[in-house]
């Protein structure tokens, strides 16, 4: 019998000699994020995942696919469209949840979109607070969601560094940031009262570079405004003698008399078409838009218009209940 | 042509990046520092010199902040909140990113006045690493030992003592060593008091300057020619990544059963510790059933092994019953089954520990009532001692027992990390109180075993508790006959011991005392009364203690999930989790 043990414990040896190849940052982020939406889905009555058709929700819903596998995924998904998303956004977004197999559920603020509201008839700061913001937070109330998935990242914004991954929100659906629940290993605190609820941010530690290695590695499909391409758009001189692409989605962008021109360009990230900026490039693959990456010199969300209206405008945002 | 060529370079030189990048790990390291230690200064130092920063975030911060003209305010790069830029500290923690050409790393940077241990502790608590500011002009102060410490207690294996500000004192060596010498013993001390030594390595910088943090300024034409170490970064770099938890024995948490269809039946969770290969022979705990791995699964196809930390489905050869909340581990190196477990406690809410409260324990993916019966000692962190105490008030340190009502499967946090670590929650405010690390447990040899006192006369409210998953209670539904219908199922379903009166029944009709008596005796034998008045009402009125709430009739999931939060609102259910209430 001790002949037996020892021969098995040697075997043991062995087996712990050569173990699995240490798993990449990559992996270490996937089994991370996997780990939370596991969690969130057994632990609350009504979680739903905010689907925003961007490279960051195709990197959750991917994840979302592996957590659950081969089971379906557990809860639907939510798109808040503003009216002003961008025409190829609204096509994938639809073909996605079909090749998936998720529901999706889609809310807009009618009354404020039937009103005409649009950035340049109020500022974008009102506007966001209406399309998106309202929007959110009656959506999640209407179909009376506990939980919501969200693709943020810590790296985004510095008010986003100190979010937690399970970000709570009150009743208003409100953060306090100097009043977050401490968060220790990972062991995450779902409790909440009636009314009360969690954000979710299962990609709070991915940085941008990893959510292209990611897309490159999984081959995760994304929207094509992504790759750089002959489009055309108002281009316009900024304050800082750069110029600045408007995509010509919208009627309403257009100045008198502003004729739009061709430019190879692609979208950075994407939002509402009005205050989404392009950006020249040639990038027309994932090692090329990495490749840019690179050598980019302004962060992402630069080119987002709602960032800037003043400073410490995420966090604003944040308070009051956006994503 | 010559664009051809150069096109096929740049492809050539981004395969070469991206294999690359393939082979980086990742390492988690926390910050933390008292006010002026400049620790937000050495963490914006790290991220503008490994071009970490983007020029907007620069441009937006240029000329800001407190330092000289023409220099750049590296703390601004990280204080985010307004109150931080407001009033030049640093609140809550935060976290950051950056790579170097060799790994990628998450930095956890604490604040170190408010709230220190409570930050501090979370920052560690998944940090591979801790950096430590001392303050070259100031020595060795409380908050540095107070990092330290918890460094120490949360089993931060590298510490990484940076002594800043050098630039202030002429770049002197002679300062410098006797620093090192002074946090030497003081690490010594620390590591008597929690039983876990660090490895510590000190290094001479400045962060304002530049110095040591990502470059060297050491030998030829540093500005400390003495110093013949690495820098900072370069210690980072080299320092072993995650814990090495695949040599420790198996540990896989289960999260949730999978179950699509009759063919597959798969336990979904992600590997705390350890190696599963197929056909290894494993136990499910508490409940000490074997089992094989018959299949690994995942997303991208089976596997034939499996390290932590990786999150994968294990498929095993037959039927056991297996919930959320269970540990699928090693037999041979088995975690221990208890019921009562000592910890190191950190408290983190305003009201103080209270040993007669209940609060909800979370351990790995189980939530479970628990009594903390005694406290021990508190750590007094000035002194590096410990003290008589009888609770823990908010950021205080102390040693502790834990009661549980079922046993759960631990294993010691020196151990352990995954399965060693412990965080309570008040069920009243839902406030996240404290995090504990498990120090010592009672094995028992059998699932459930009851002390001699419990195992013979009347049943206990506790041991009632323990089986049924939740308190006595009385629930009162006024509604239509169909909604009270699909509560009562909905608490079969769960598993819950609720007995349906009717109060309509001419028997209750006639003799109303009759119904109060039959309401009260099931309550207090630890059952739920459910008390149905059945009506024309569109309305569901559901009442428990002093709480009520109507719900309008229509969604028939959502009047049920109510009428359980109701449930846990009045204190009858009492942990978080579906299946086991």
């Amino acid at each position: 019998m001790p002949v037996v043990e020892s021969a098995i414990s040697n075997v043991h040896r062995a087996a712990s000699a050569i173990a699995p190849p240490r798993p990449n940052h990559l992996r270490l982020l996937e089994a991370e994020s996997i780990h939370i939406l596991r969690e969130v889905a057994s632990e609350f009555e009504r979680p739903v995942m905010l689907y925003s058709i961007g490279k960051d929700s195709s990197v959750m819903l991917r994840l979302a696919e592996k957590a659950f596998y081969p089971a379906p995924i557990p809860f639907p998904l939510l798109h808040i469209d503003t009216g002003f998303k961008f025409r190829e956004m609204i096509a994938f977004r639809d073909a996605m949840a079909r090749q998936v197999g998720a529901e999706l559920l889609v809310w807009r603020n009618e009354p404020a979109i039937a009103a005409g509201t649009n950035p340049i008839a109020l500022d974008t700061r009102r506007c966001c607070g209406l399309l998106k913001t309202q929007a959110l937070l009656d959506g999640l109330r209407h179909y009376n969601f506990d939980a919501a998935f969200g693709g943020a990242r810590r790296d985004e914004e510095k008010s986003r560094a100190k979010e937690r991954i399970y970000s709570f929100r009150d009743a208003a659906g409100q953060w306090d940031p100097k009043n977050q629940r401490p968060e220790l290993w990972n062991l995450y605190n779902a409790r909440v009262h009636p009314g009360e609820s969690i954000r979710v941010f299962p990609l709070s530690n991915w940085t941008e570079m990893d959510v292209w290695q990611y897309i490159h590695e999984e081959k995760i499909p994304v929207v094509d405004l992504y790759f750089a391409k002959e489009r055309p758009m108002y281009v316009r001189r900024t304050p800082s003698g750069e110029d600045a692409l408007l995509p010509i989605e919208q009627d309403f962008v257009a100045r008198t008399a502003e004729k739009p021109q061709m430019v190879k360009c692609r979208l950075r990230s994407l939002g509402c078409s009005p205050c989404t900026g392009a950006i020249r490039s040639d990038a027309d693959t994932i090692p090329a838009i990495i490749a840019e990456l690179i050598s980019f010199r302004s962060s992402e969300r630069a080119n987002r218009a709602i960032d800037h209206d003043q400073e410490g405008s995420m966090e604003i945002k944040k308070r009051e209940g956006y994503f | 042509m010559a664009v051809a060529t150069e096109l096929e370079n740049r492809r050539f030189e981004m395969d070469e990046f991206l294999a690359a990048e393939r082979e980086k790990d990742l390492l988690r390291f926390s910050t933390a520092g008292s006010v002026d230690d400049g620790k937000s200064t050495l963490i914006g130092r790290l991220l503008y010199d490994t071009q970490s920063v983007y020029e907007d975030q620069v441009r937006s911060i240029e000329g800001k902040g407190t330092t000289a003209p023409g220099q750049i305010d590296f703390a601004l790069l990280t204080d985010g909140l307004r109150a931080e830029r407001e009033q030049g500290i640093t609140i809550d923690v935060a976290y950051r990113y950056f790579s170097t050409a060799k790994r990628k790393f998450i930095v956890a940077d604490t604040p170190g006045h408010e709230q220190y241990t409570r930050n501090m502790a979370t920052g560690a608590s998944t940090a591979d690493a801790a950096i430590v500011l001392v303050d070259a002009t100031k020595g060795a102060q409380i908050q540095s030992r107070r990092h330290a410490y918890i460094a120490s207690l949360l089993r931060v294996r590298h510490v990484l003592i940076a002594v800043n500000k050098m630039d202030l004192i002429g770049y002197d060596e002679t300062p410098f060593r006797a620093i090192e010498a002074e946090f030497r013993a003081i690490l010594d001390r620390i590591a008597g008091e929690t039983g876990a030594a660090v490895e510590a390595h000190f290094v001479p910088v400045s962060a304002l300057k530049g110095d040591n943090v990502v470059h060297r300024a050491g030998k030829t034409s540093g500005s400390m020619p003495w110093y013949g170490g690495p820098s900072l970064l370069e210690l980072l770099e080299a320092l072993p990544g995650q814990d090495r938890a695949h040599d420790a024995s198996f540990r896989f948490p289960v999260q949730r059963v999978l179950r699509p269809d009759h063919t597959f039946r798969g336990f979904a969770g992600q590997i705390a510790s350890g190696t599963v290969h197929v056909g290894d022979r494993l136990a499910v705990f508490p409940s000490r059933r074997e089992a094989k791995v018959a299949r690994i699964a995942t997303f991208d196809g089976d596997l034939d092994e499996a390290a932590a930390p990786l999150s994968v489905v294990l498929v095993l050869d037959r039927e056991i019953d297996i919930s959320r909340g269970d540990l699928i581990a090693a037999i041979d190196a088995a975690p221990i089954v208890a019921r009562r477990v000592k910890a190191s406690l950190v408290w983190m809410d305003r009201r103080p520990l209270d040993t007669a409260r209940r609060y909800l324990l979370k351990h790995t993916s189980h939530t479970a009532p628990a009594v903390v019966s005694t406290v021990e000692d508190r750590v007094d962190l000035g002194a590096l001692g410990r003290e008589a105490a009888s609770t823990l008030h908010m950021n205080e340190i102390g040693a502790v027992t834990i009661d549980l009502l079922r046993p759960i499967a631990v294993d010691l946090y020196r151990e352990n990390r995954a399965t060693g670590a412990l965080i309570l929650i008040d069920p009243e405010t839902n406030a996240t109180v404290a995090a504990g690390m498990v120090t010592a447990a009672e094995g028992q040899a059998v699932d459930g075993d009851l002390d001699e006192a419990a195992a013979w006369g009347r049943v206990t409210d506790g041991e009632r508790e323990a089986r049924w998953g939740h308190r006595g209670g009385v629930l009162e539904l006024t509604g239509s006959a169909e909604s009270i219908d699909a509560v009562e199922r909905s608490l079969f379903a769960v598993g819950a011991v609720a007995i349906r009166l009717d109060a309509g029944e001419p028997a209750f009709r006639q003799h109303p005392q009759l119904l109060a008596a039959a309401t009260s005796a099931l309550a207090q034998s630890g059952s739920i009364a459910l008390v149905a008045r059945a009506g024309d009402e569109v309305t569901l009125t559901a009442r428990a203690g002093e709480v009520e709430v109507a719900l309008p009739a229509g969604d028939g999931m959502h009047v049920v999930a109510e009428v359980h939060r109701l449930l846990r609102r009045a204190g009858i259910f009492i942990s978080t989790e579906g299946a086991n209430l």
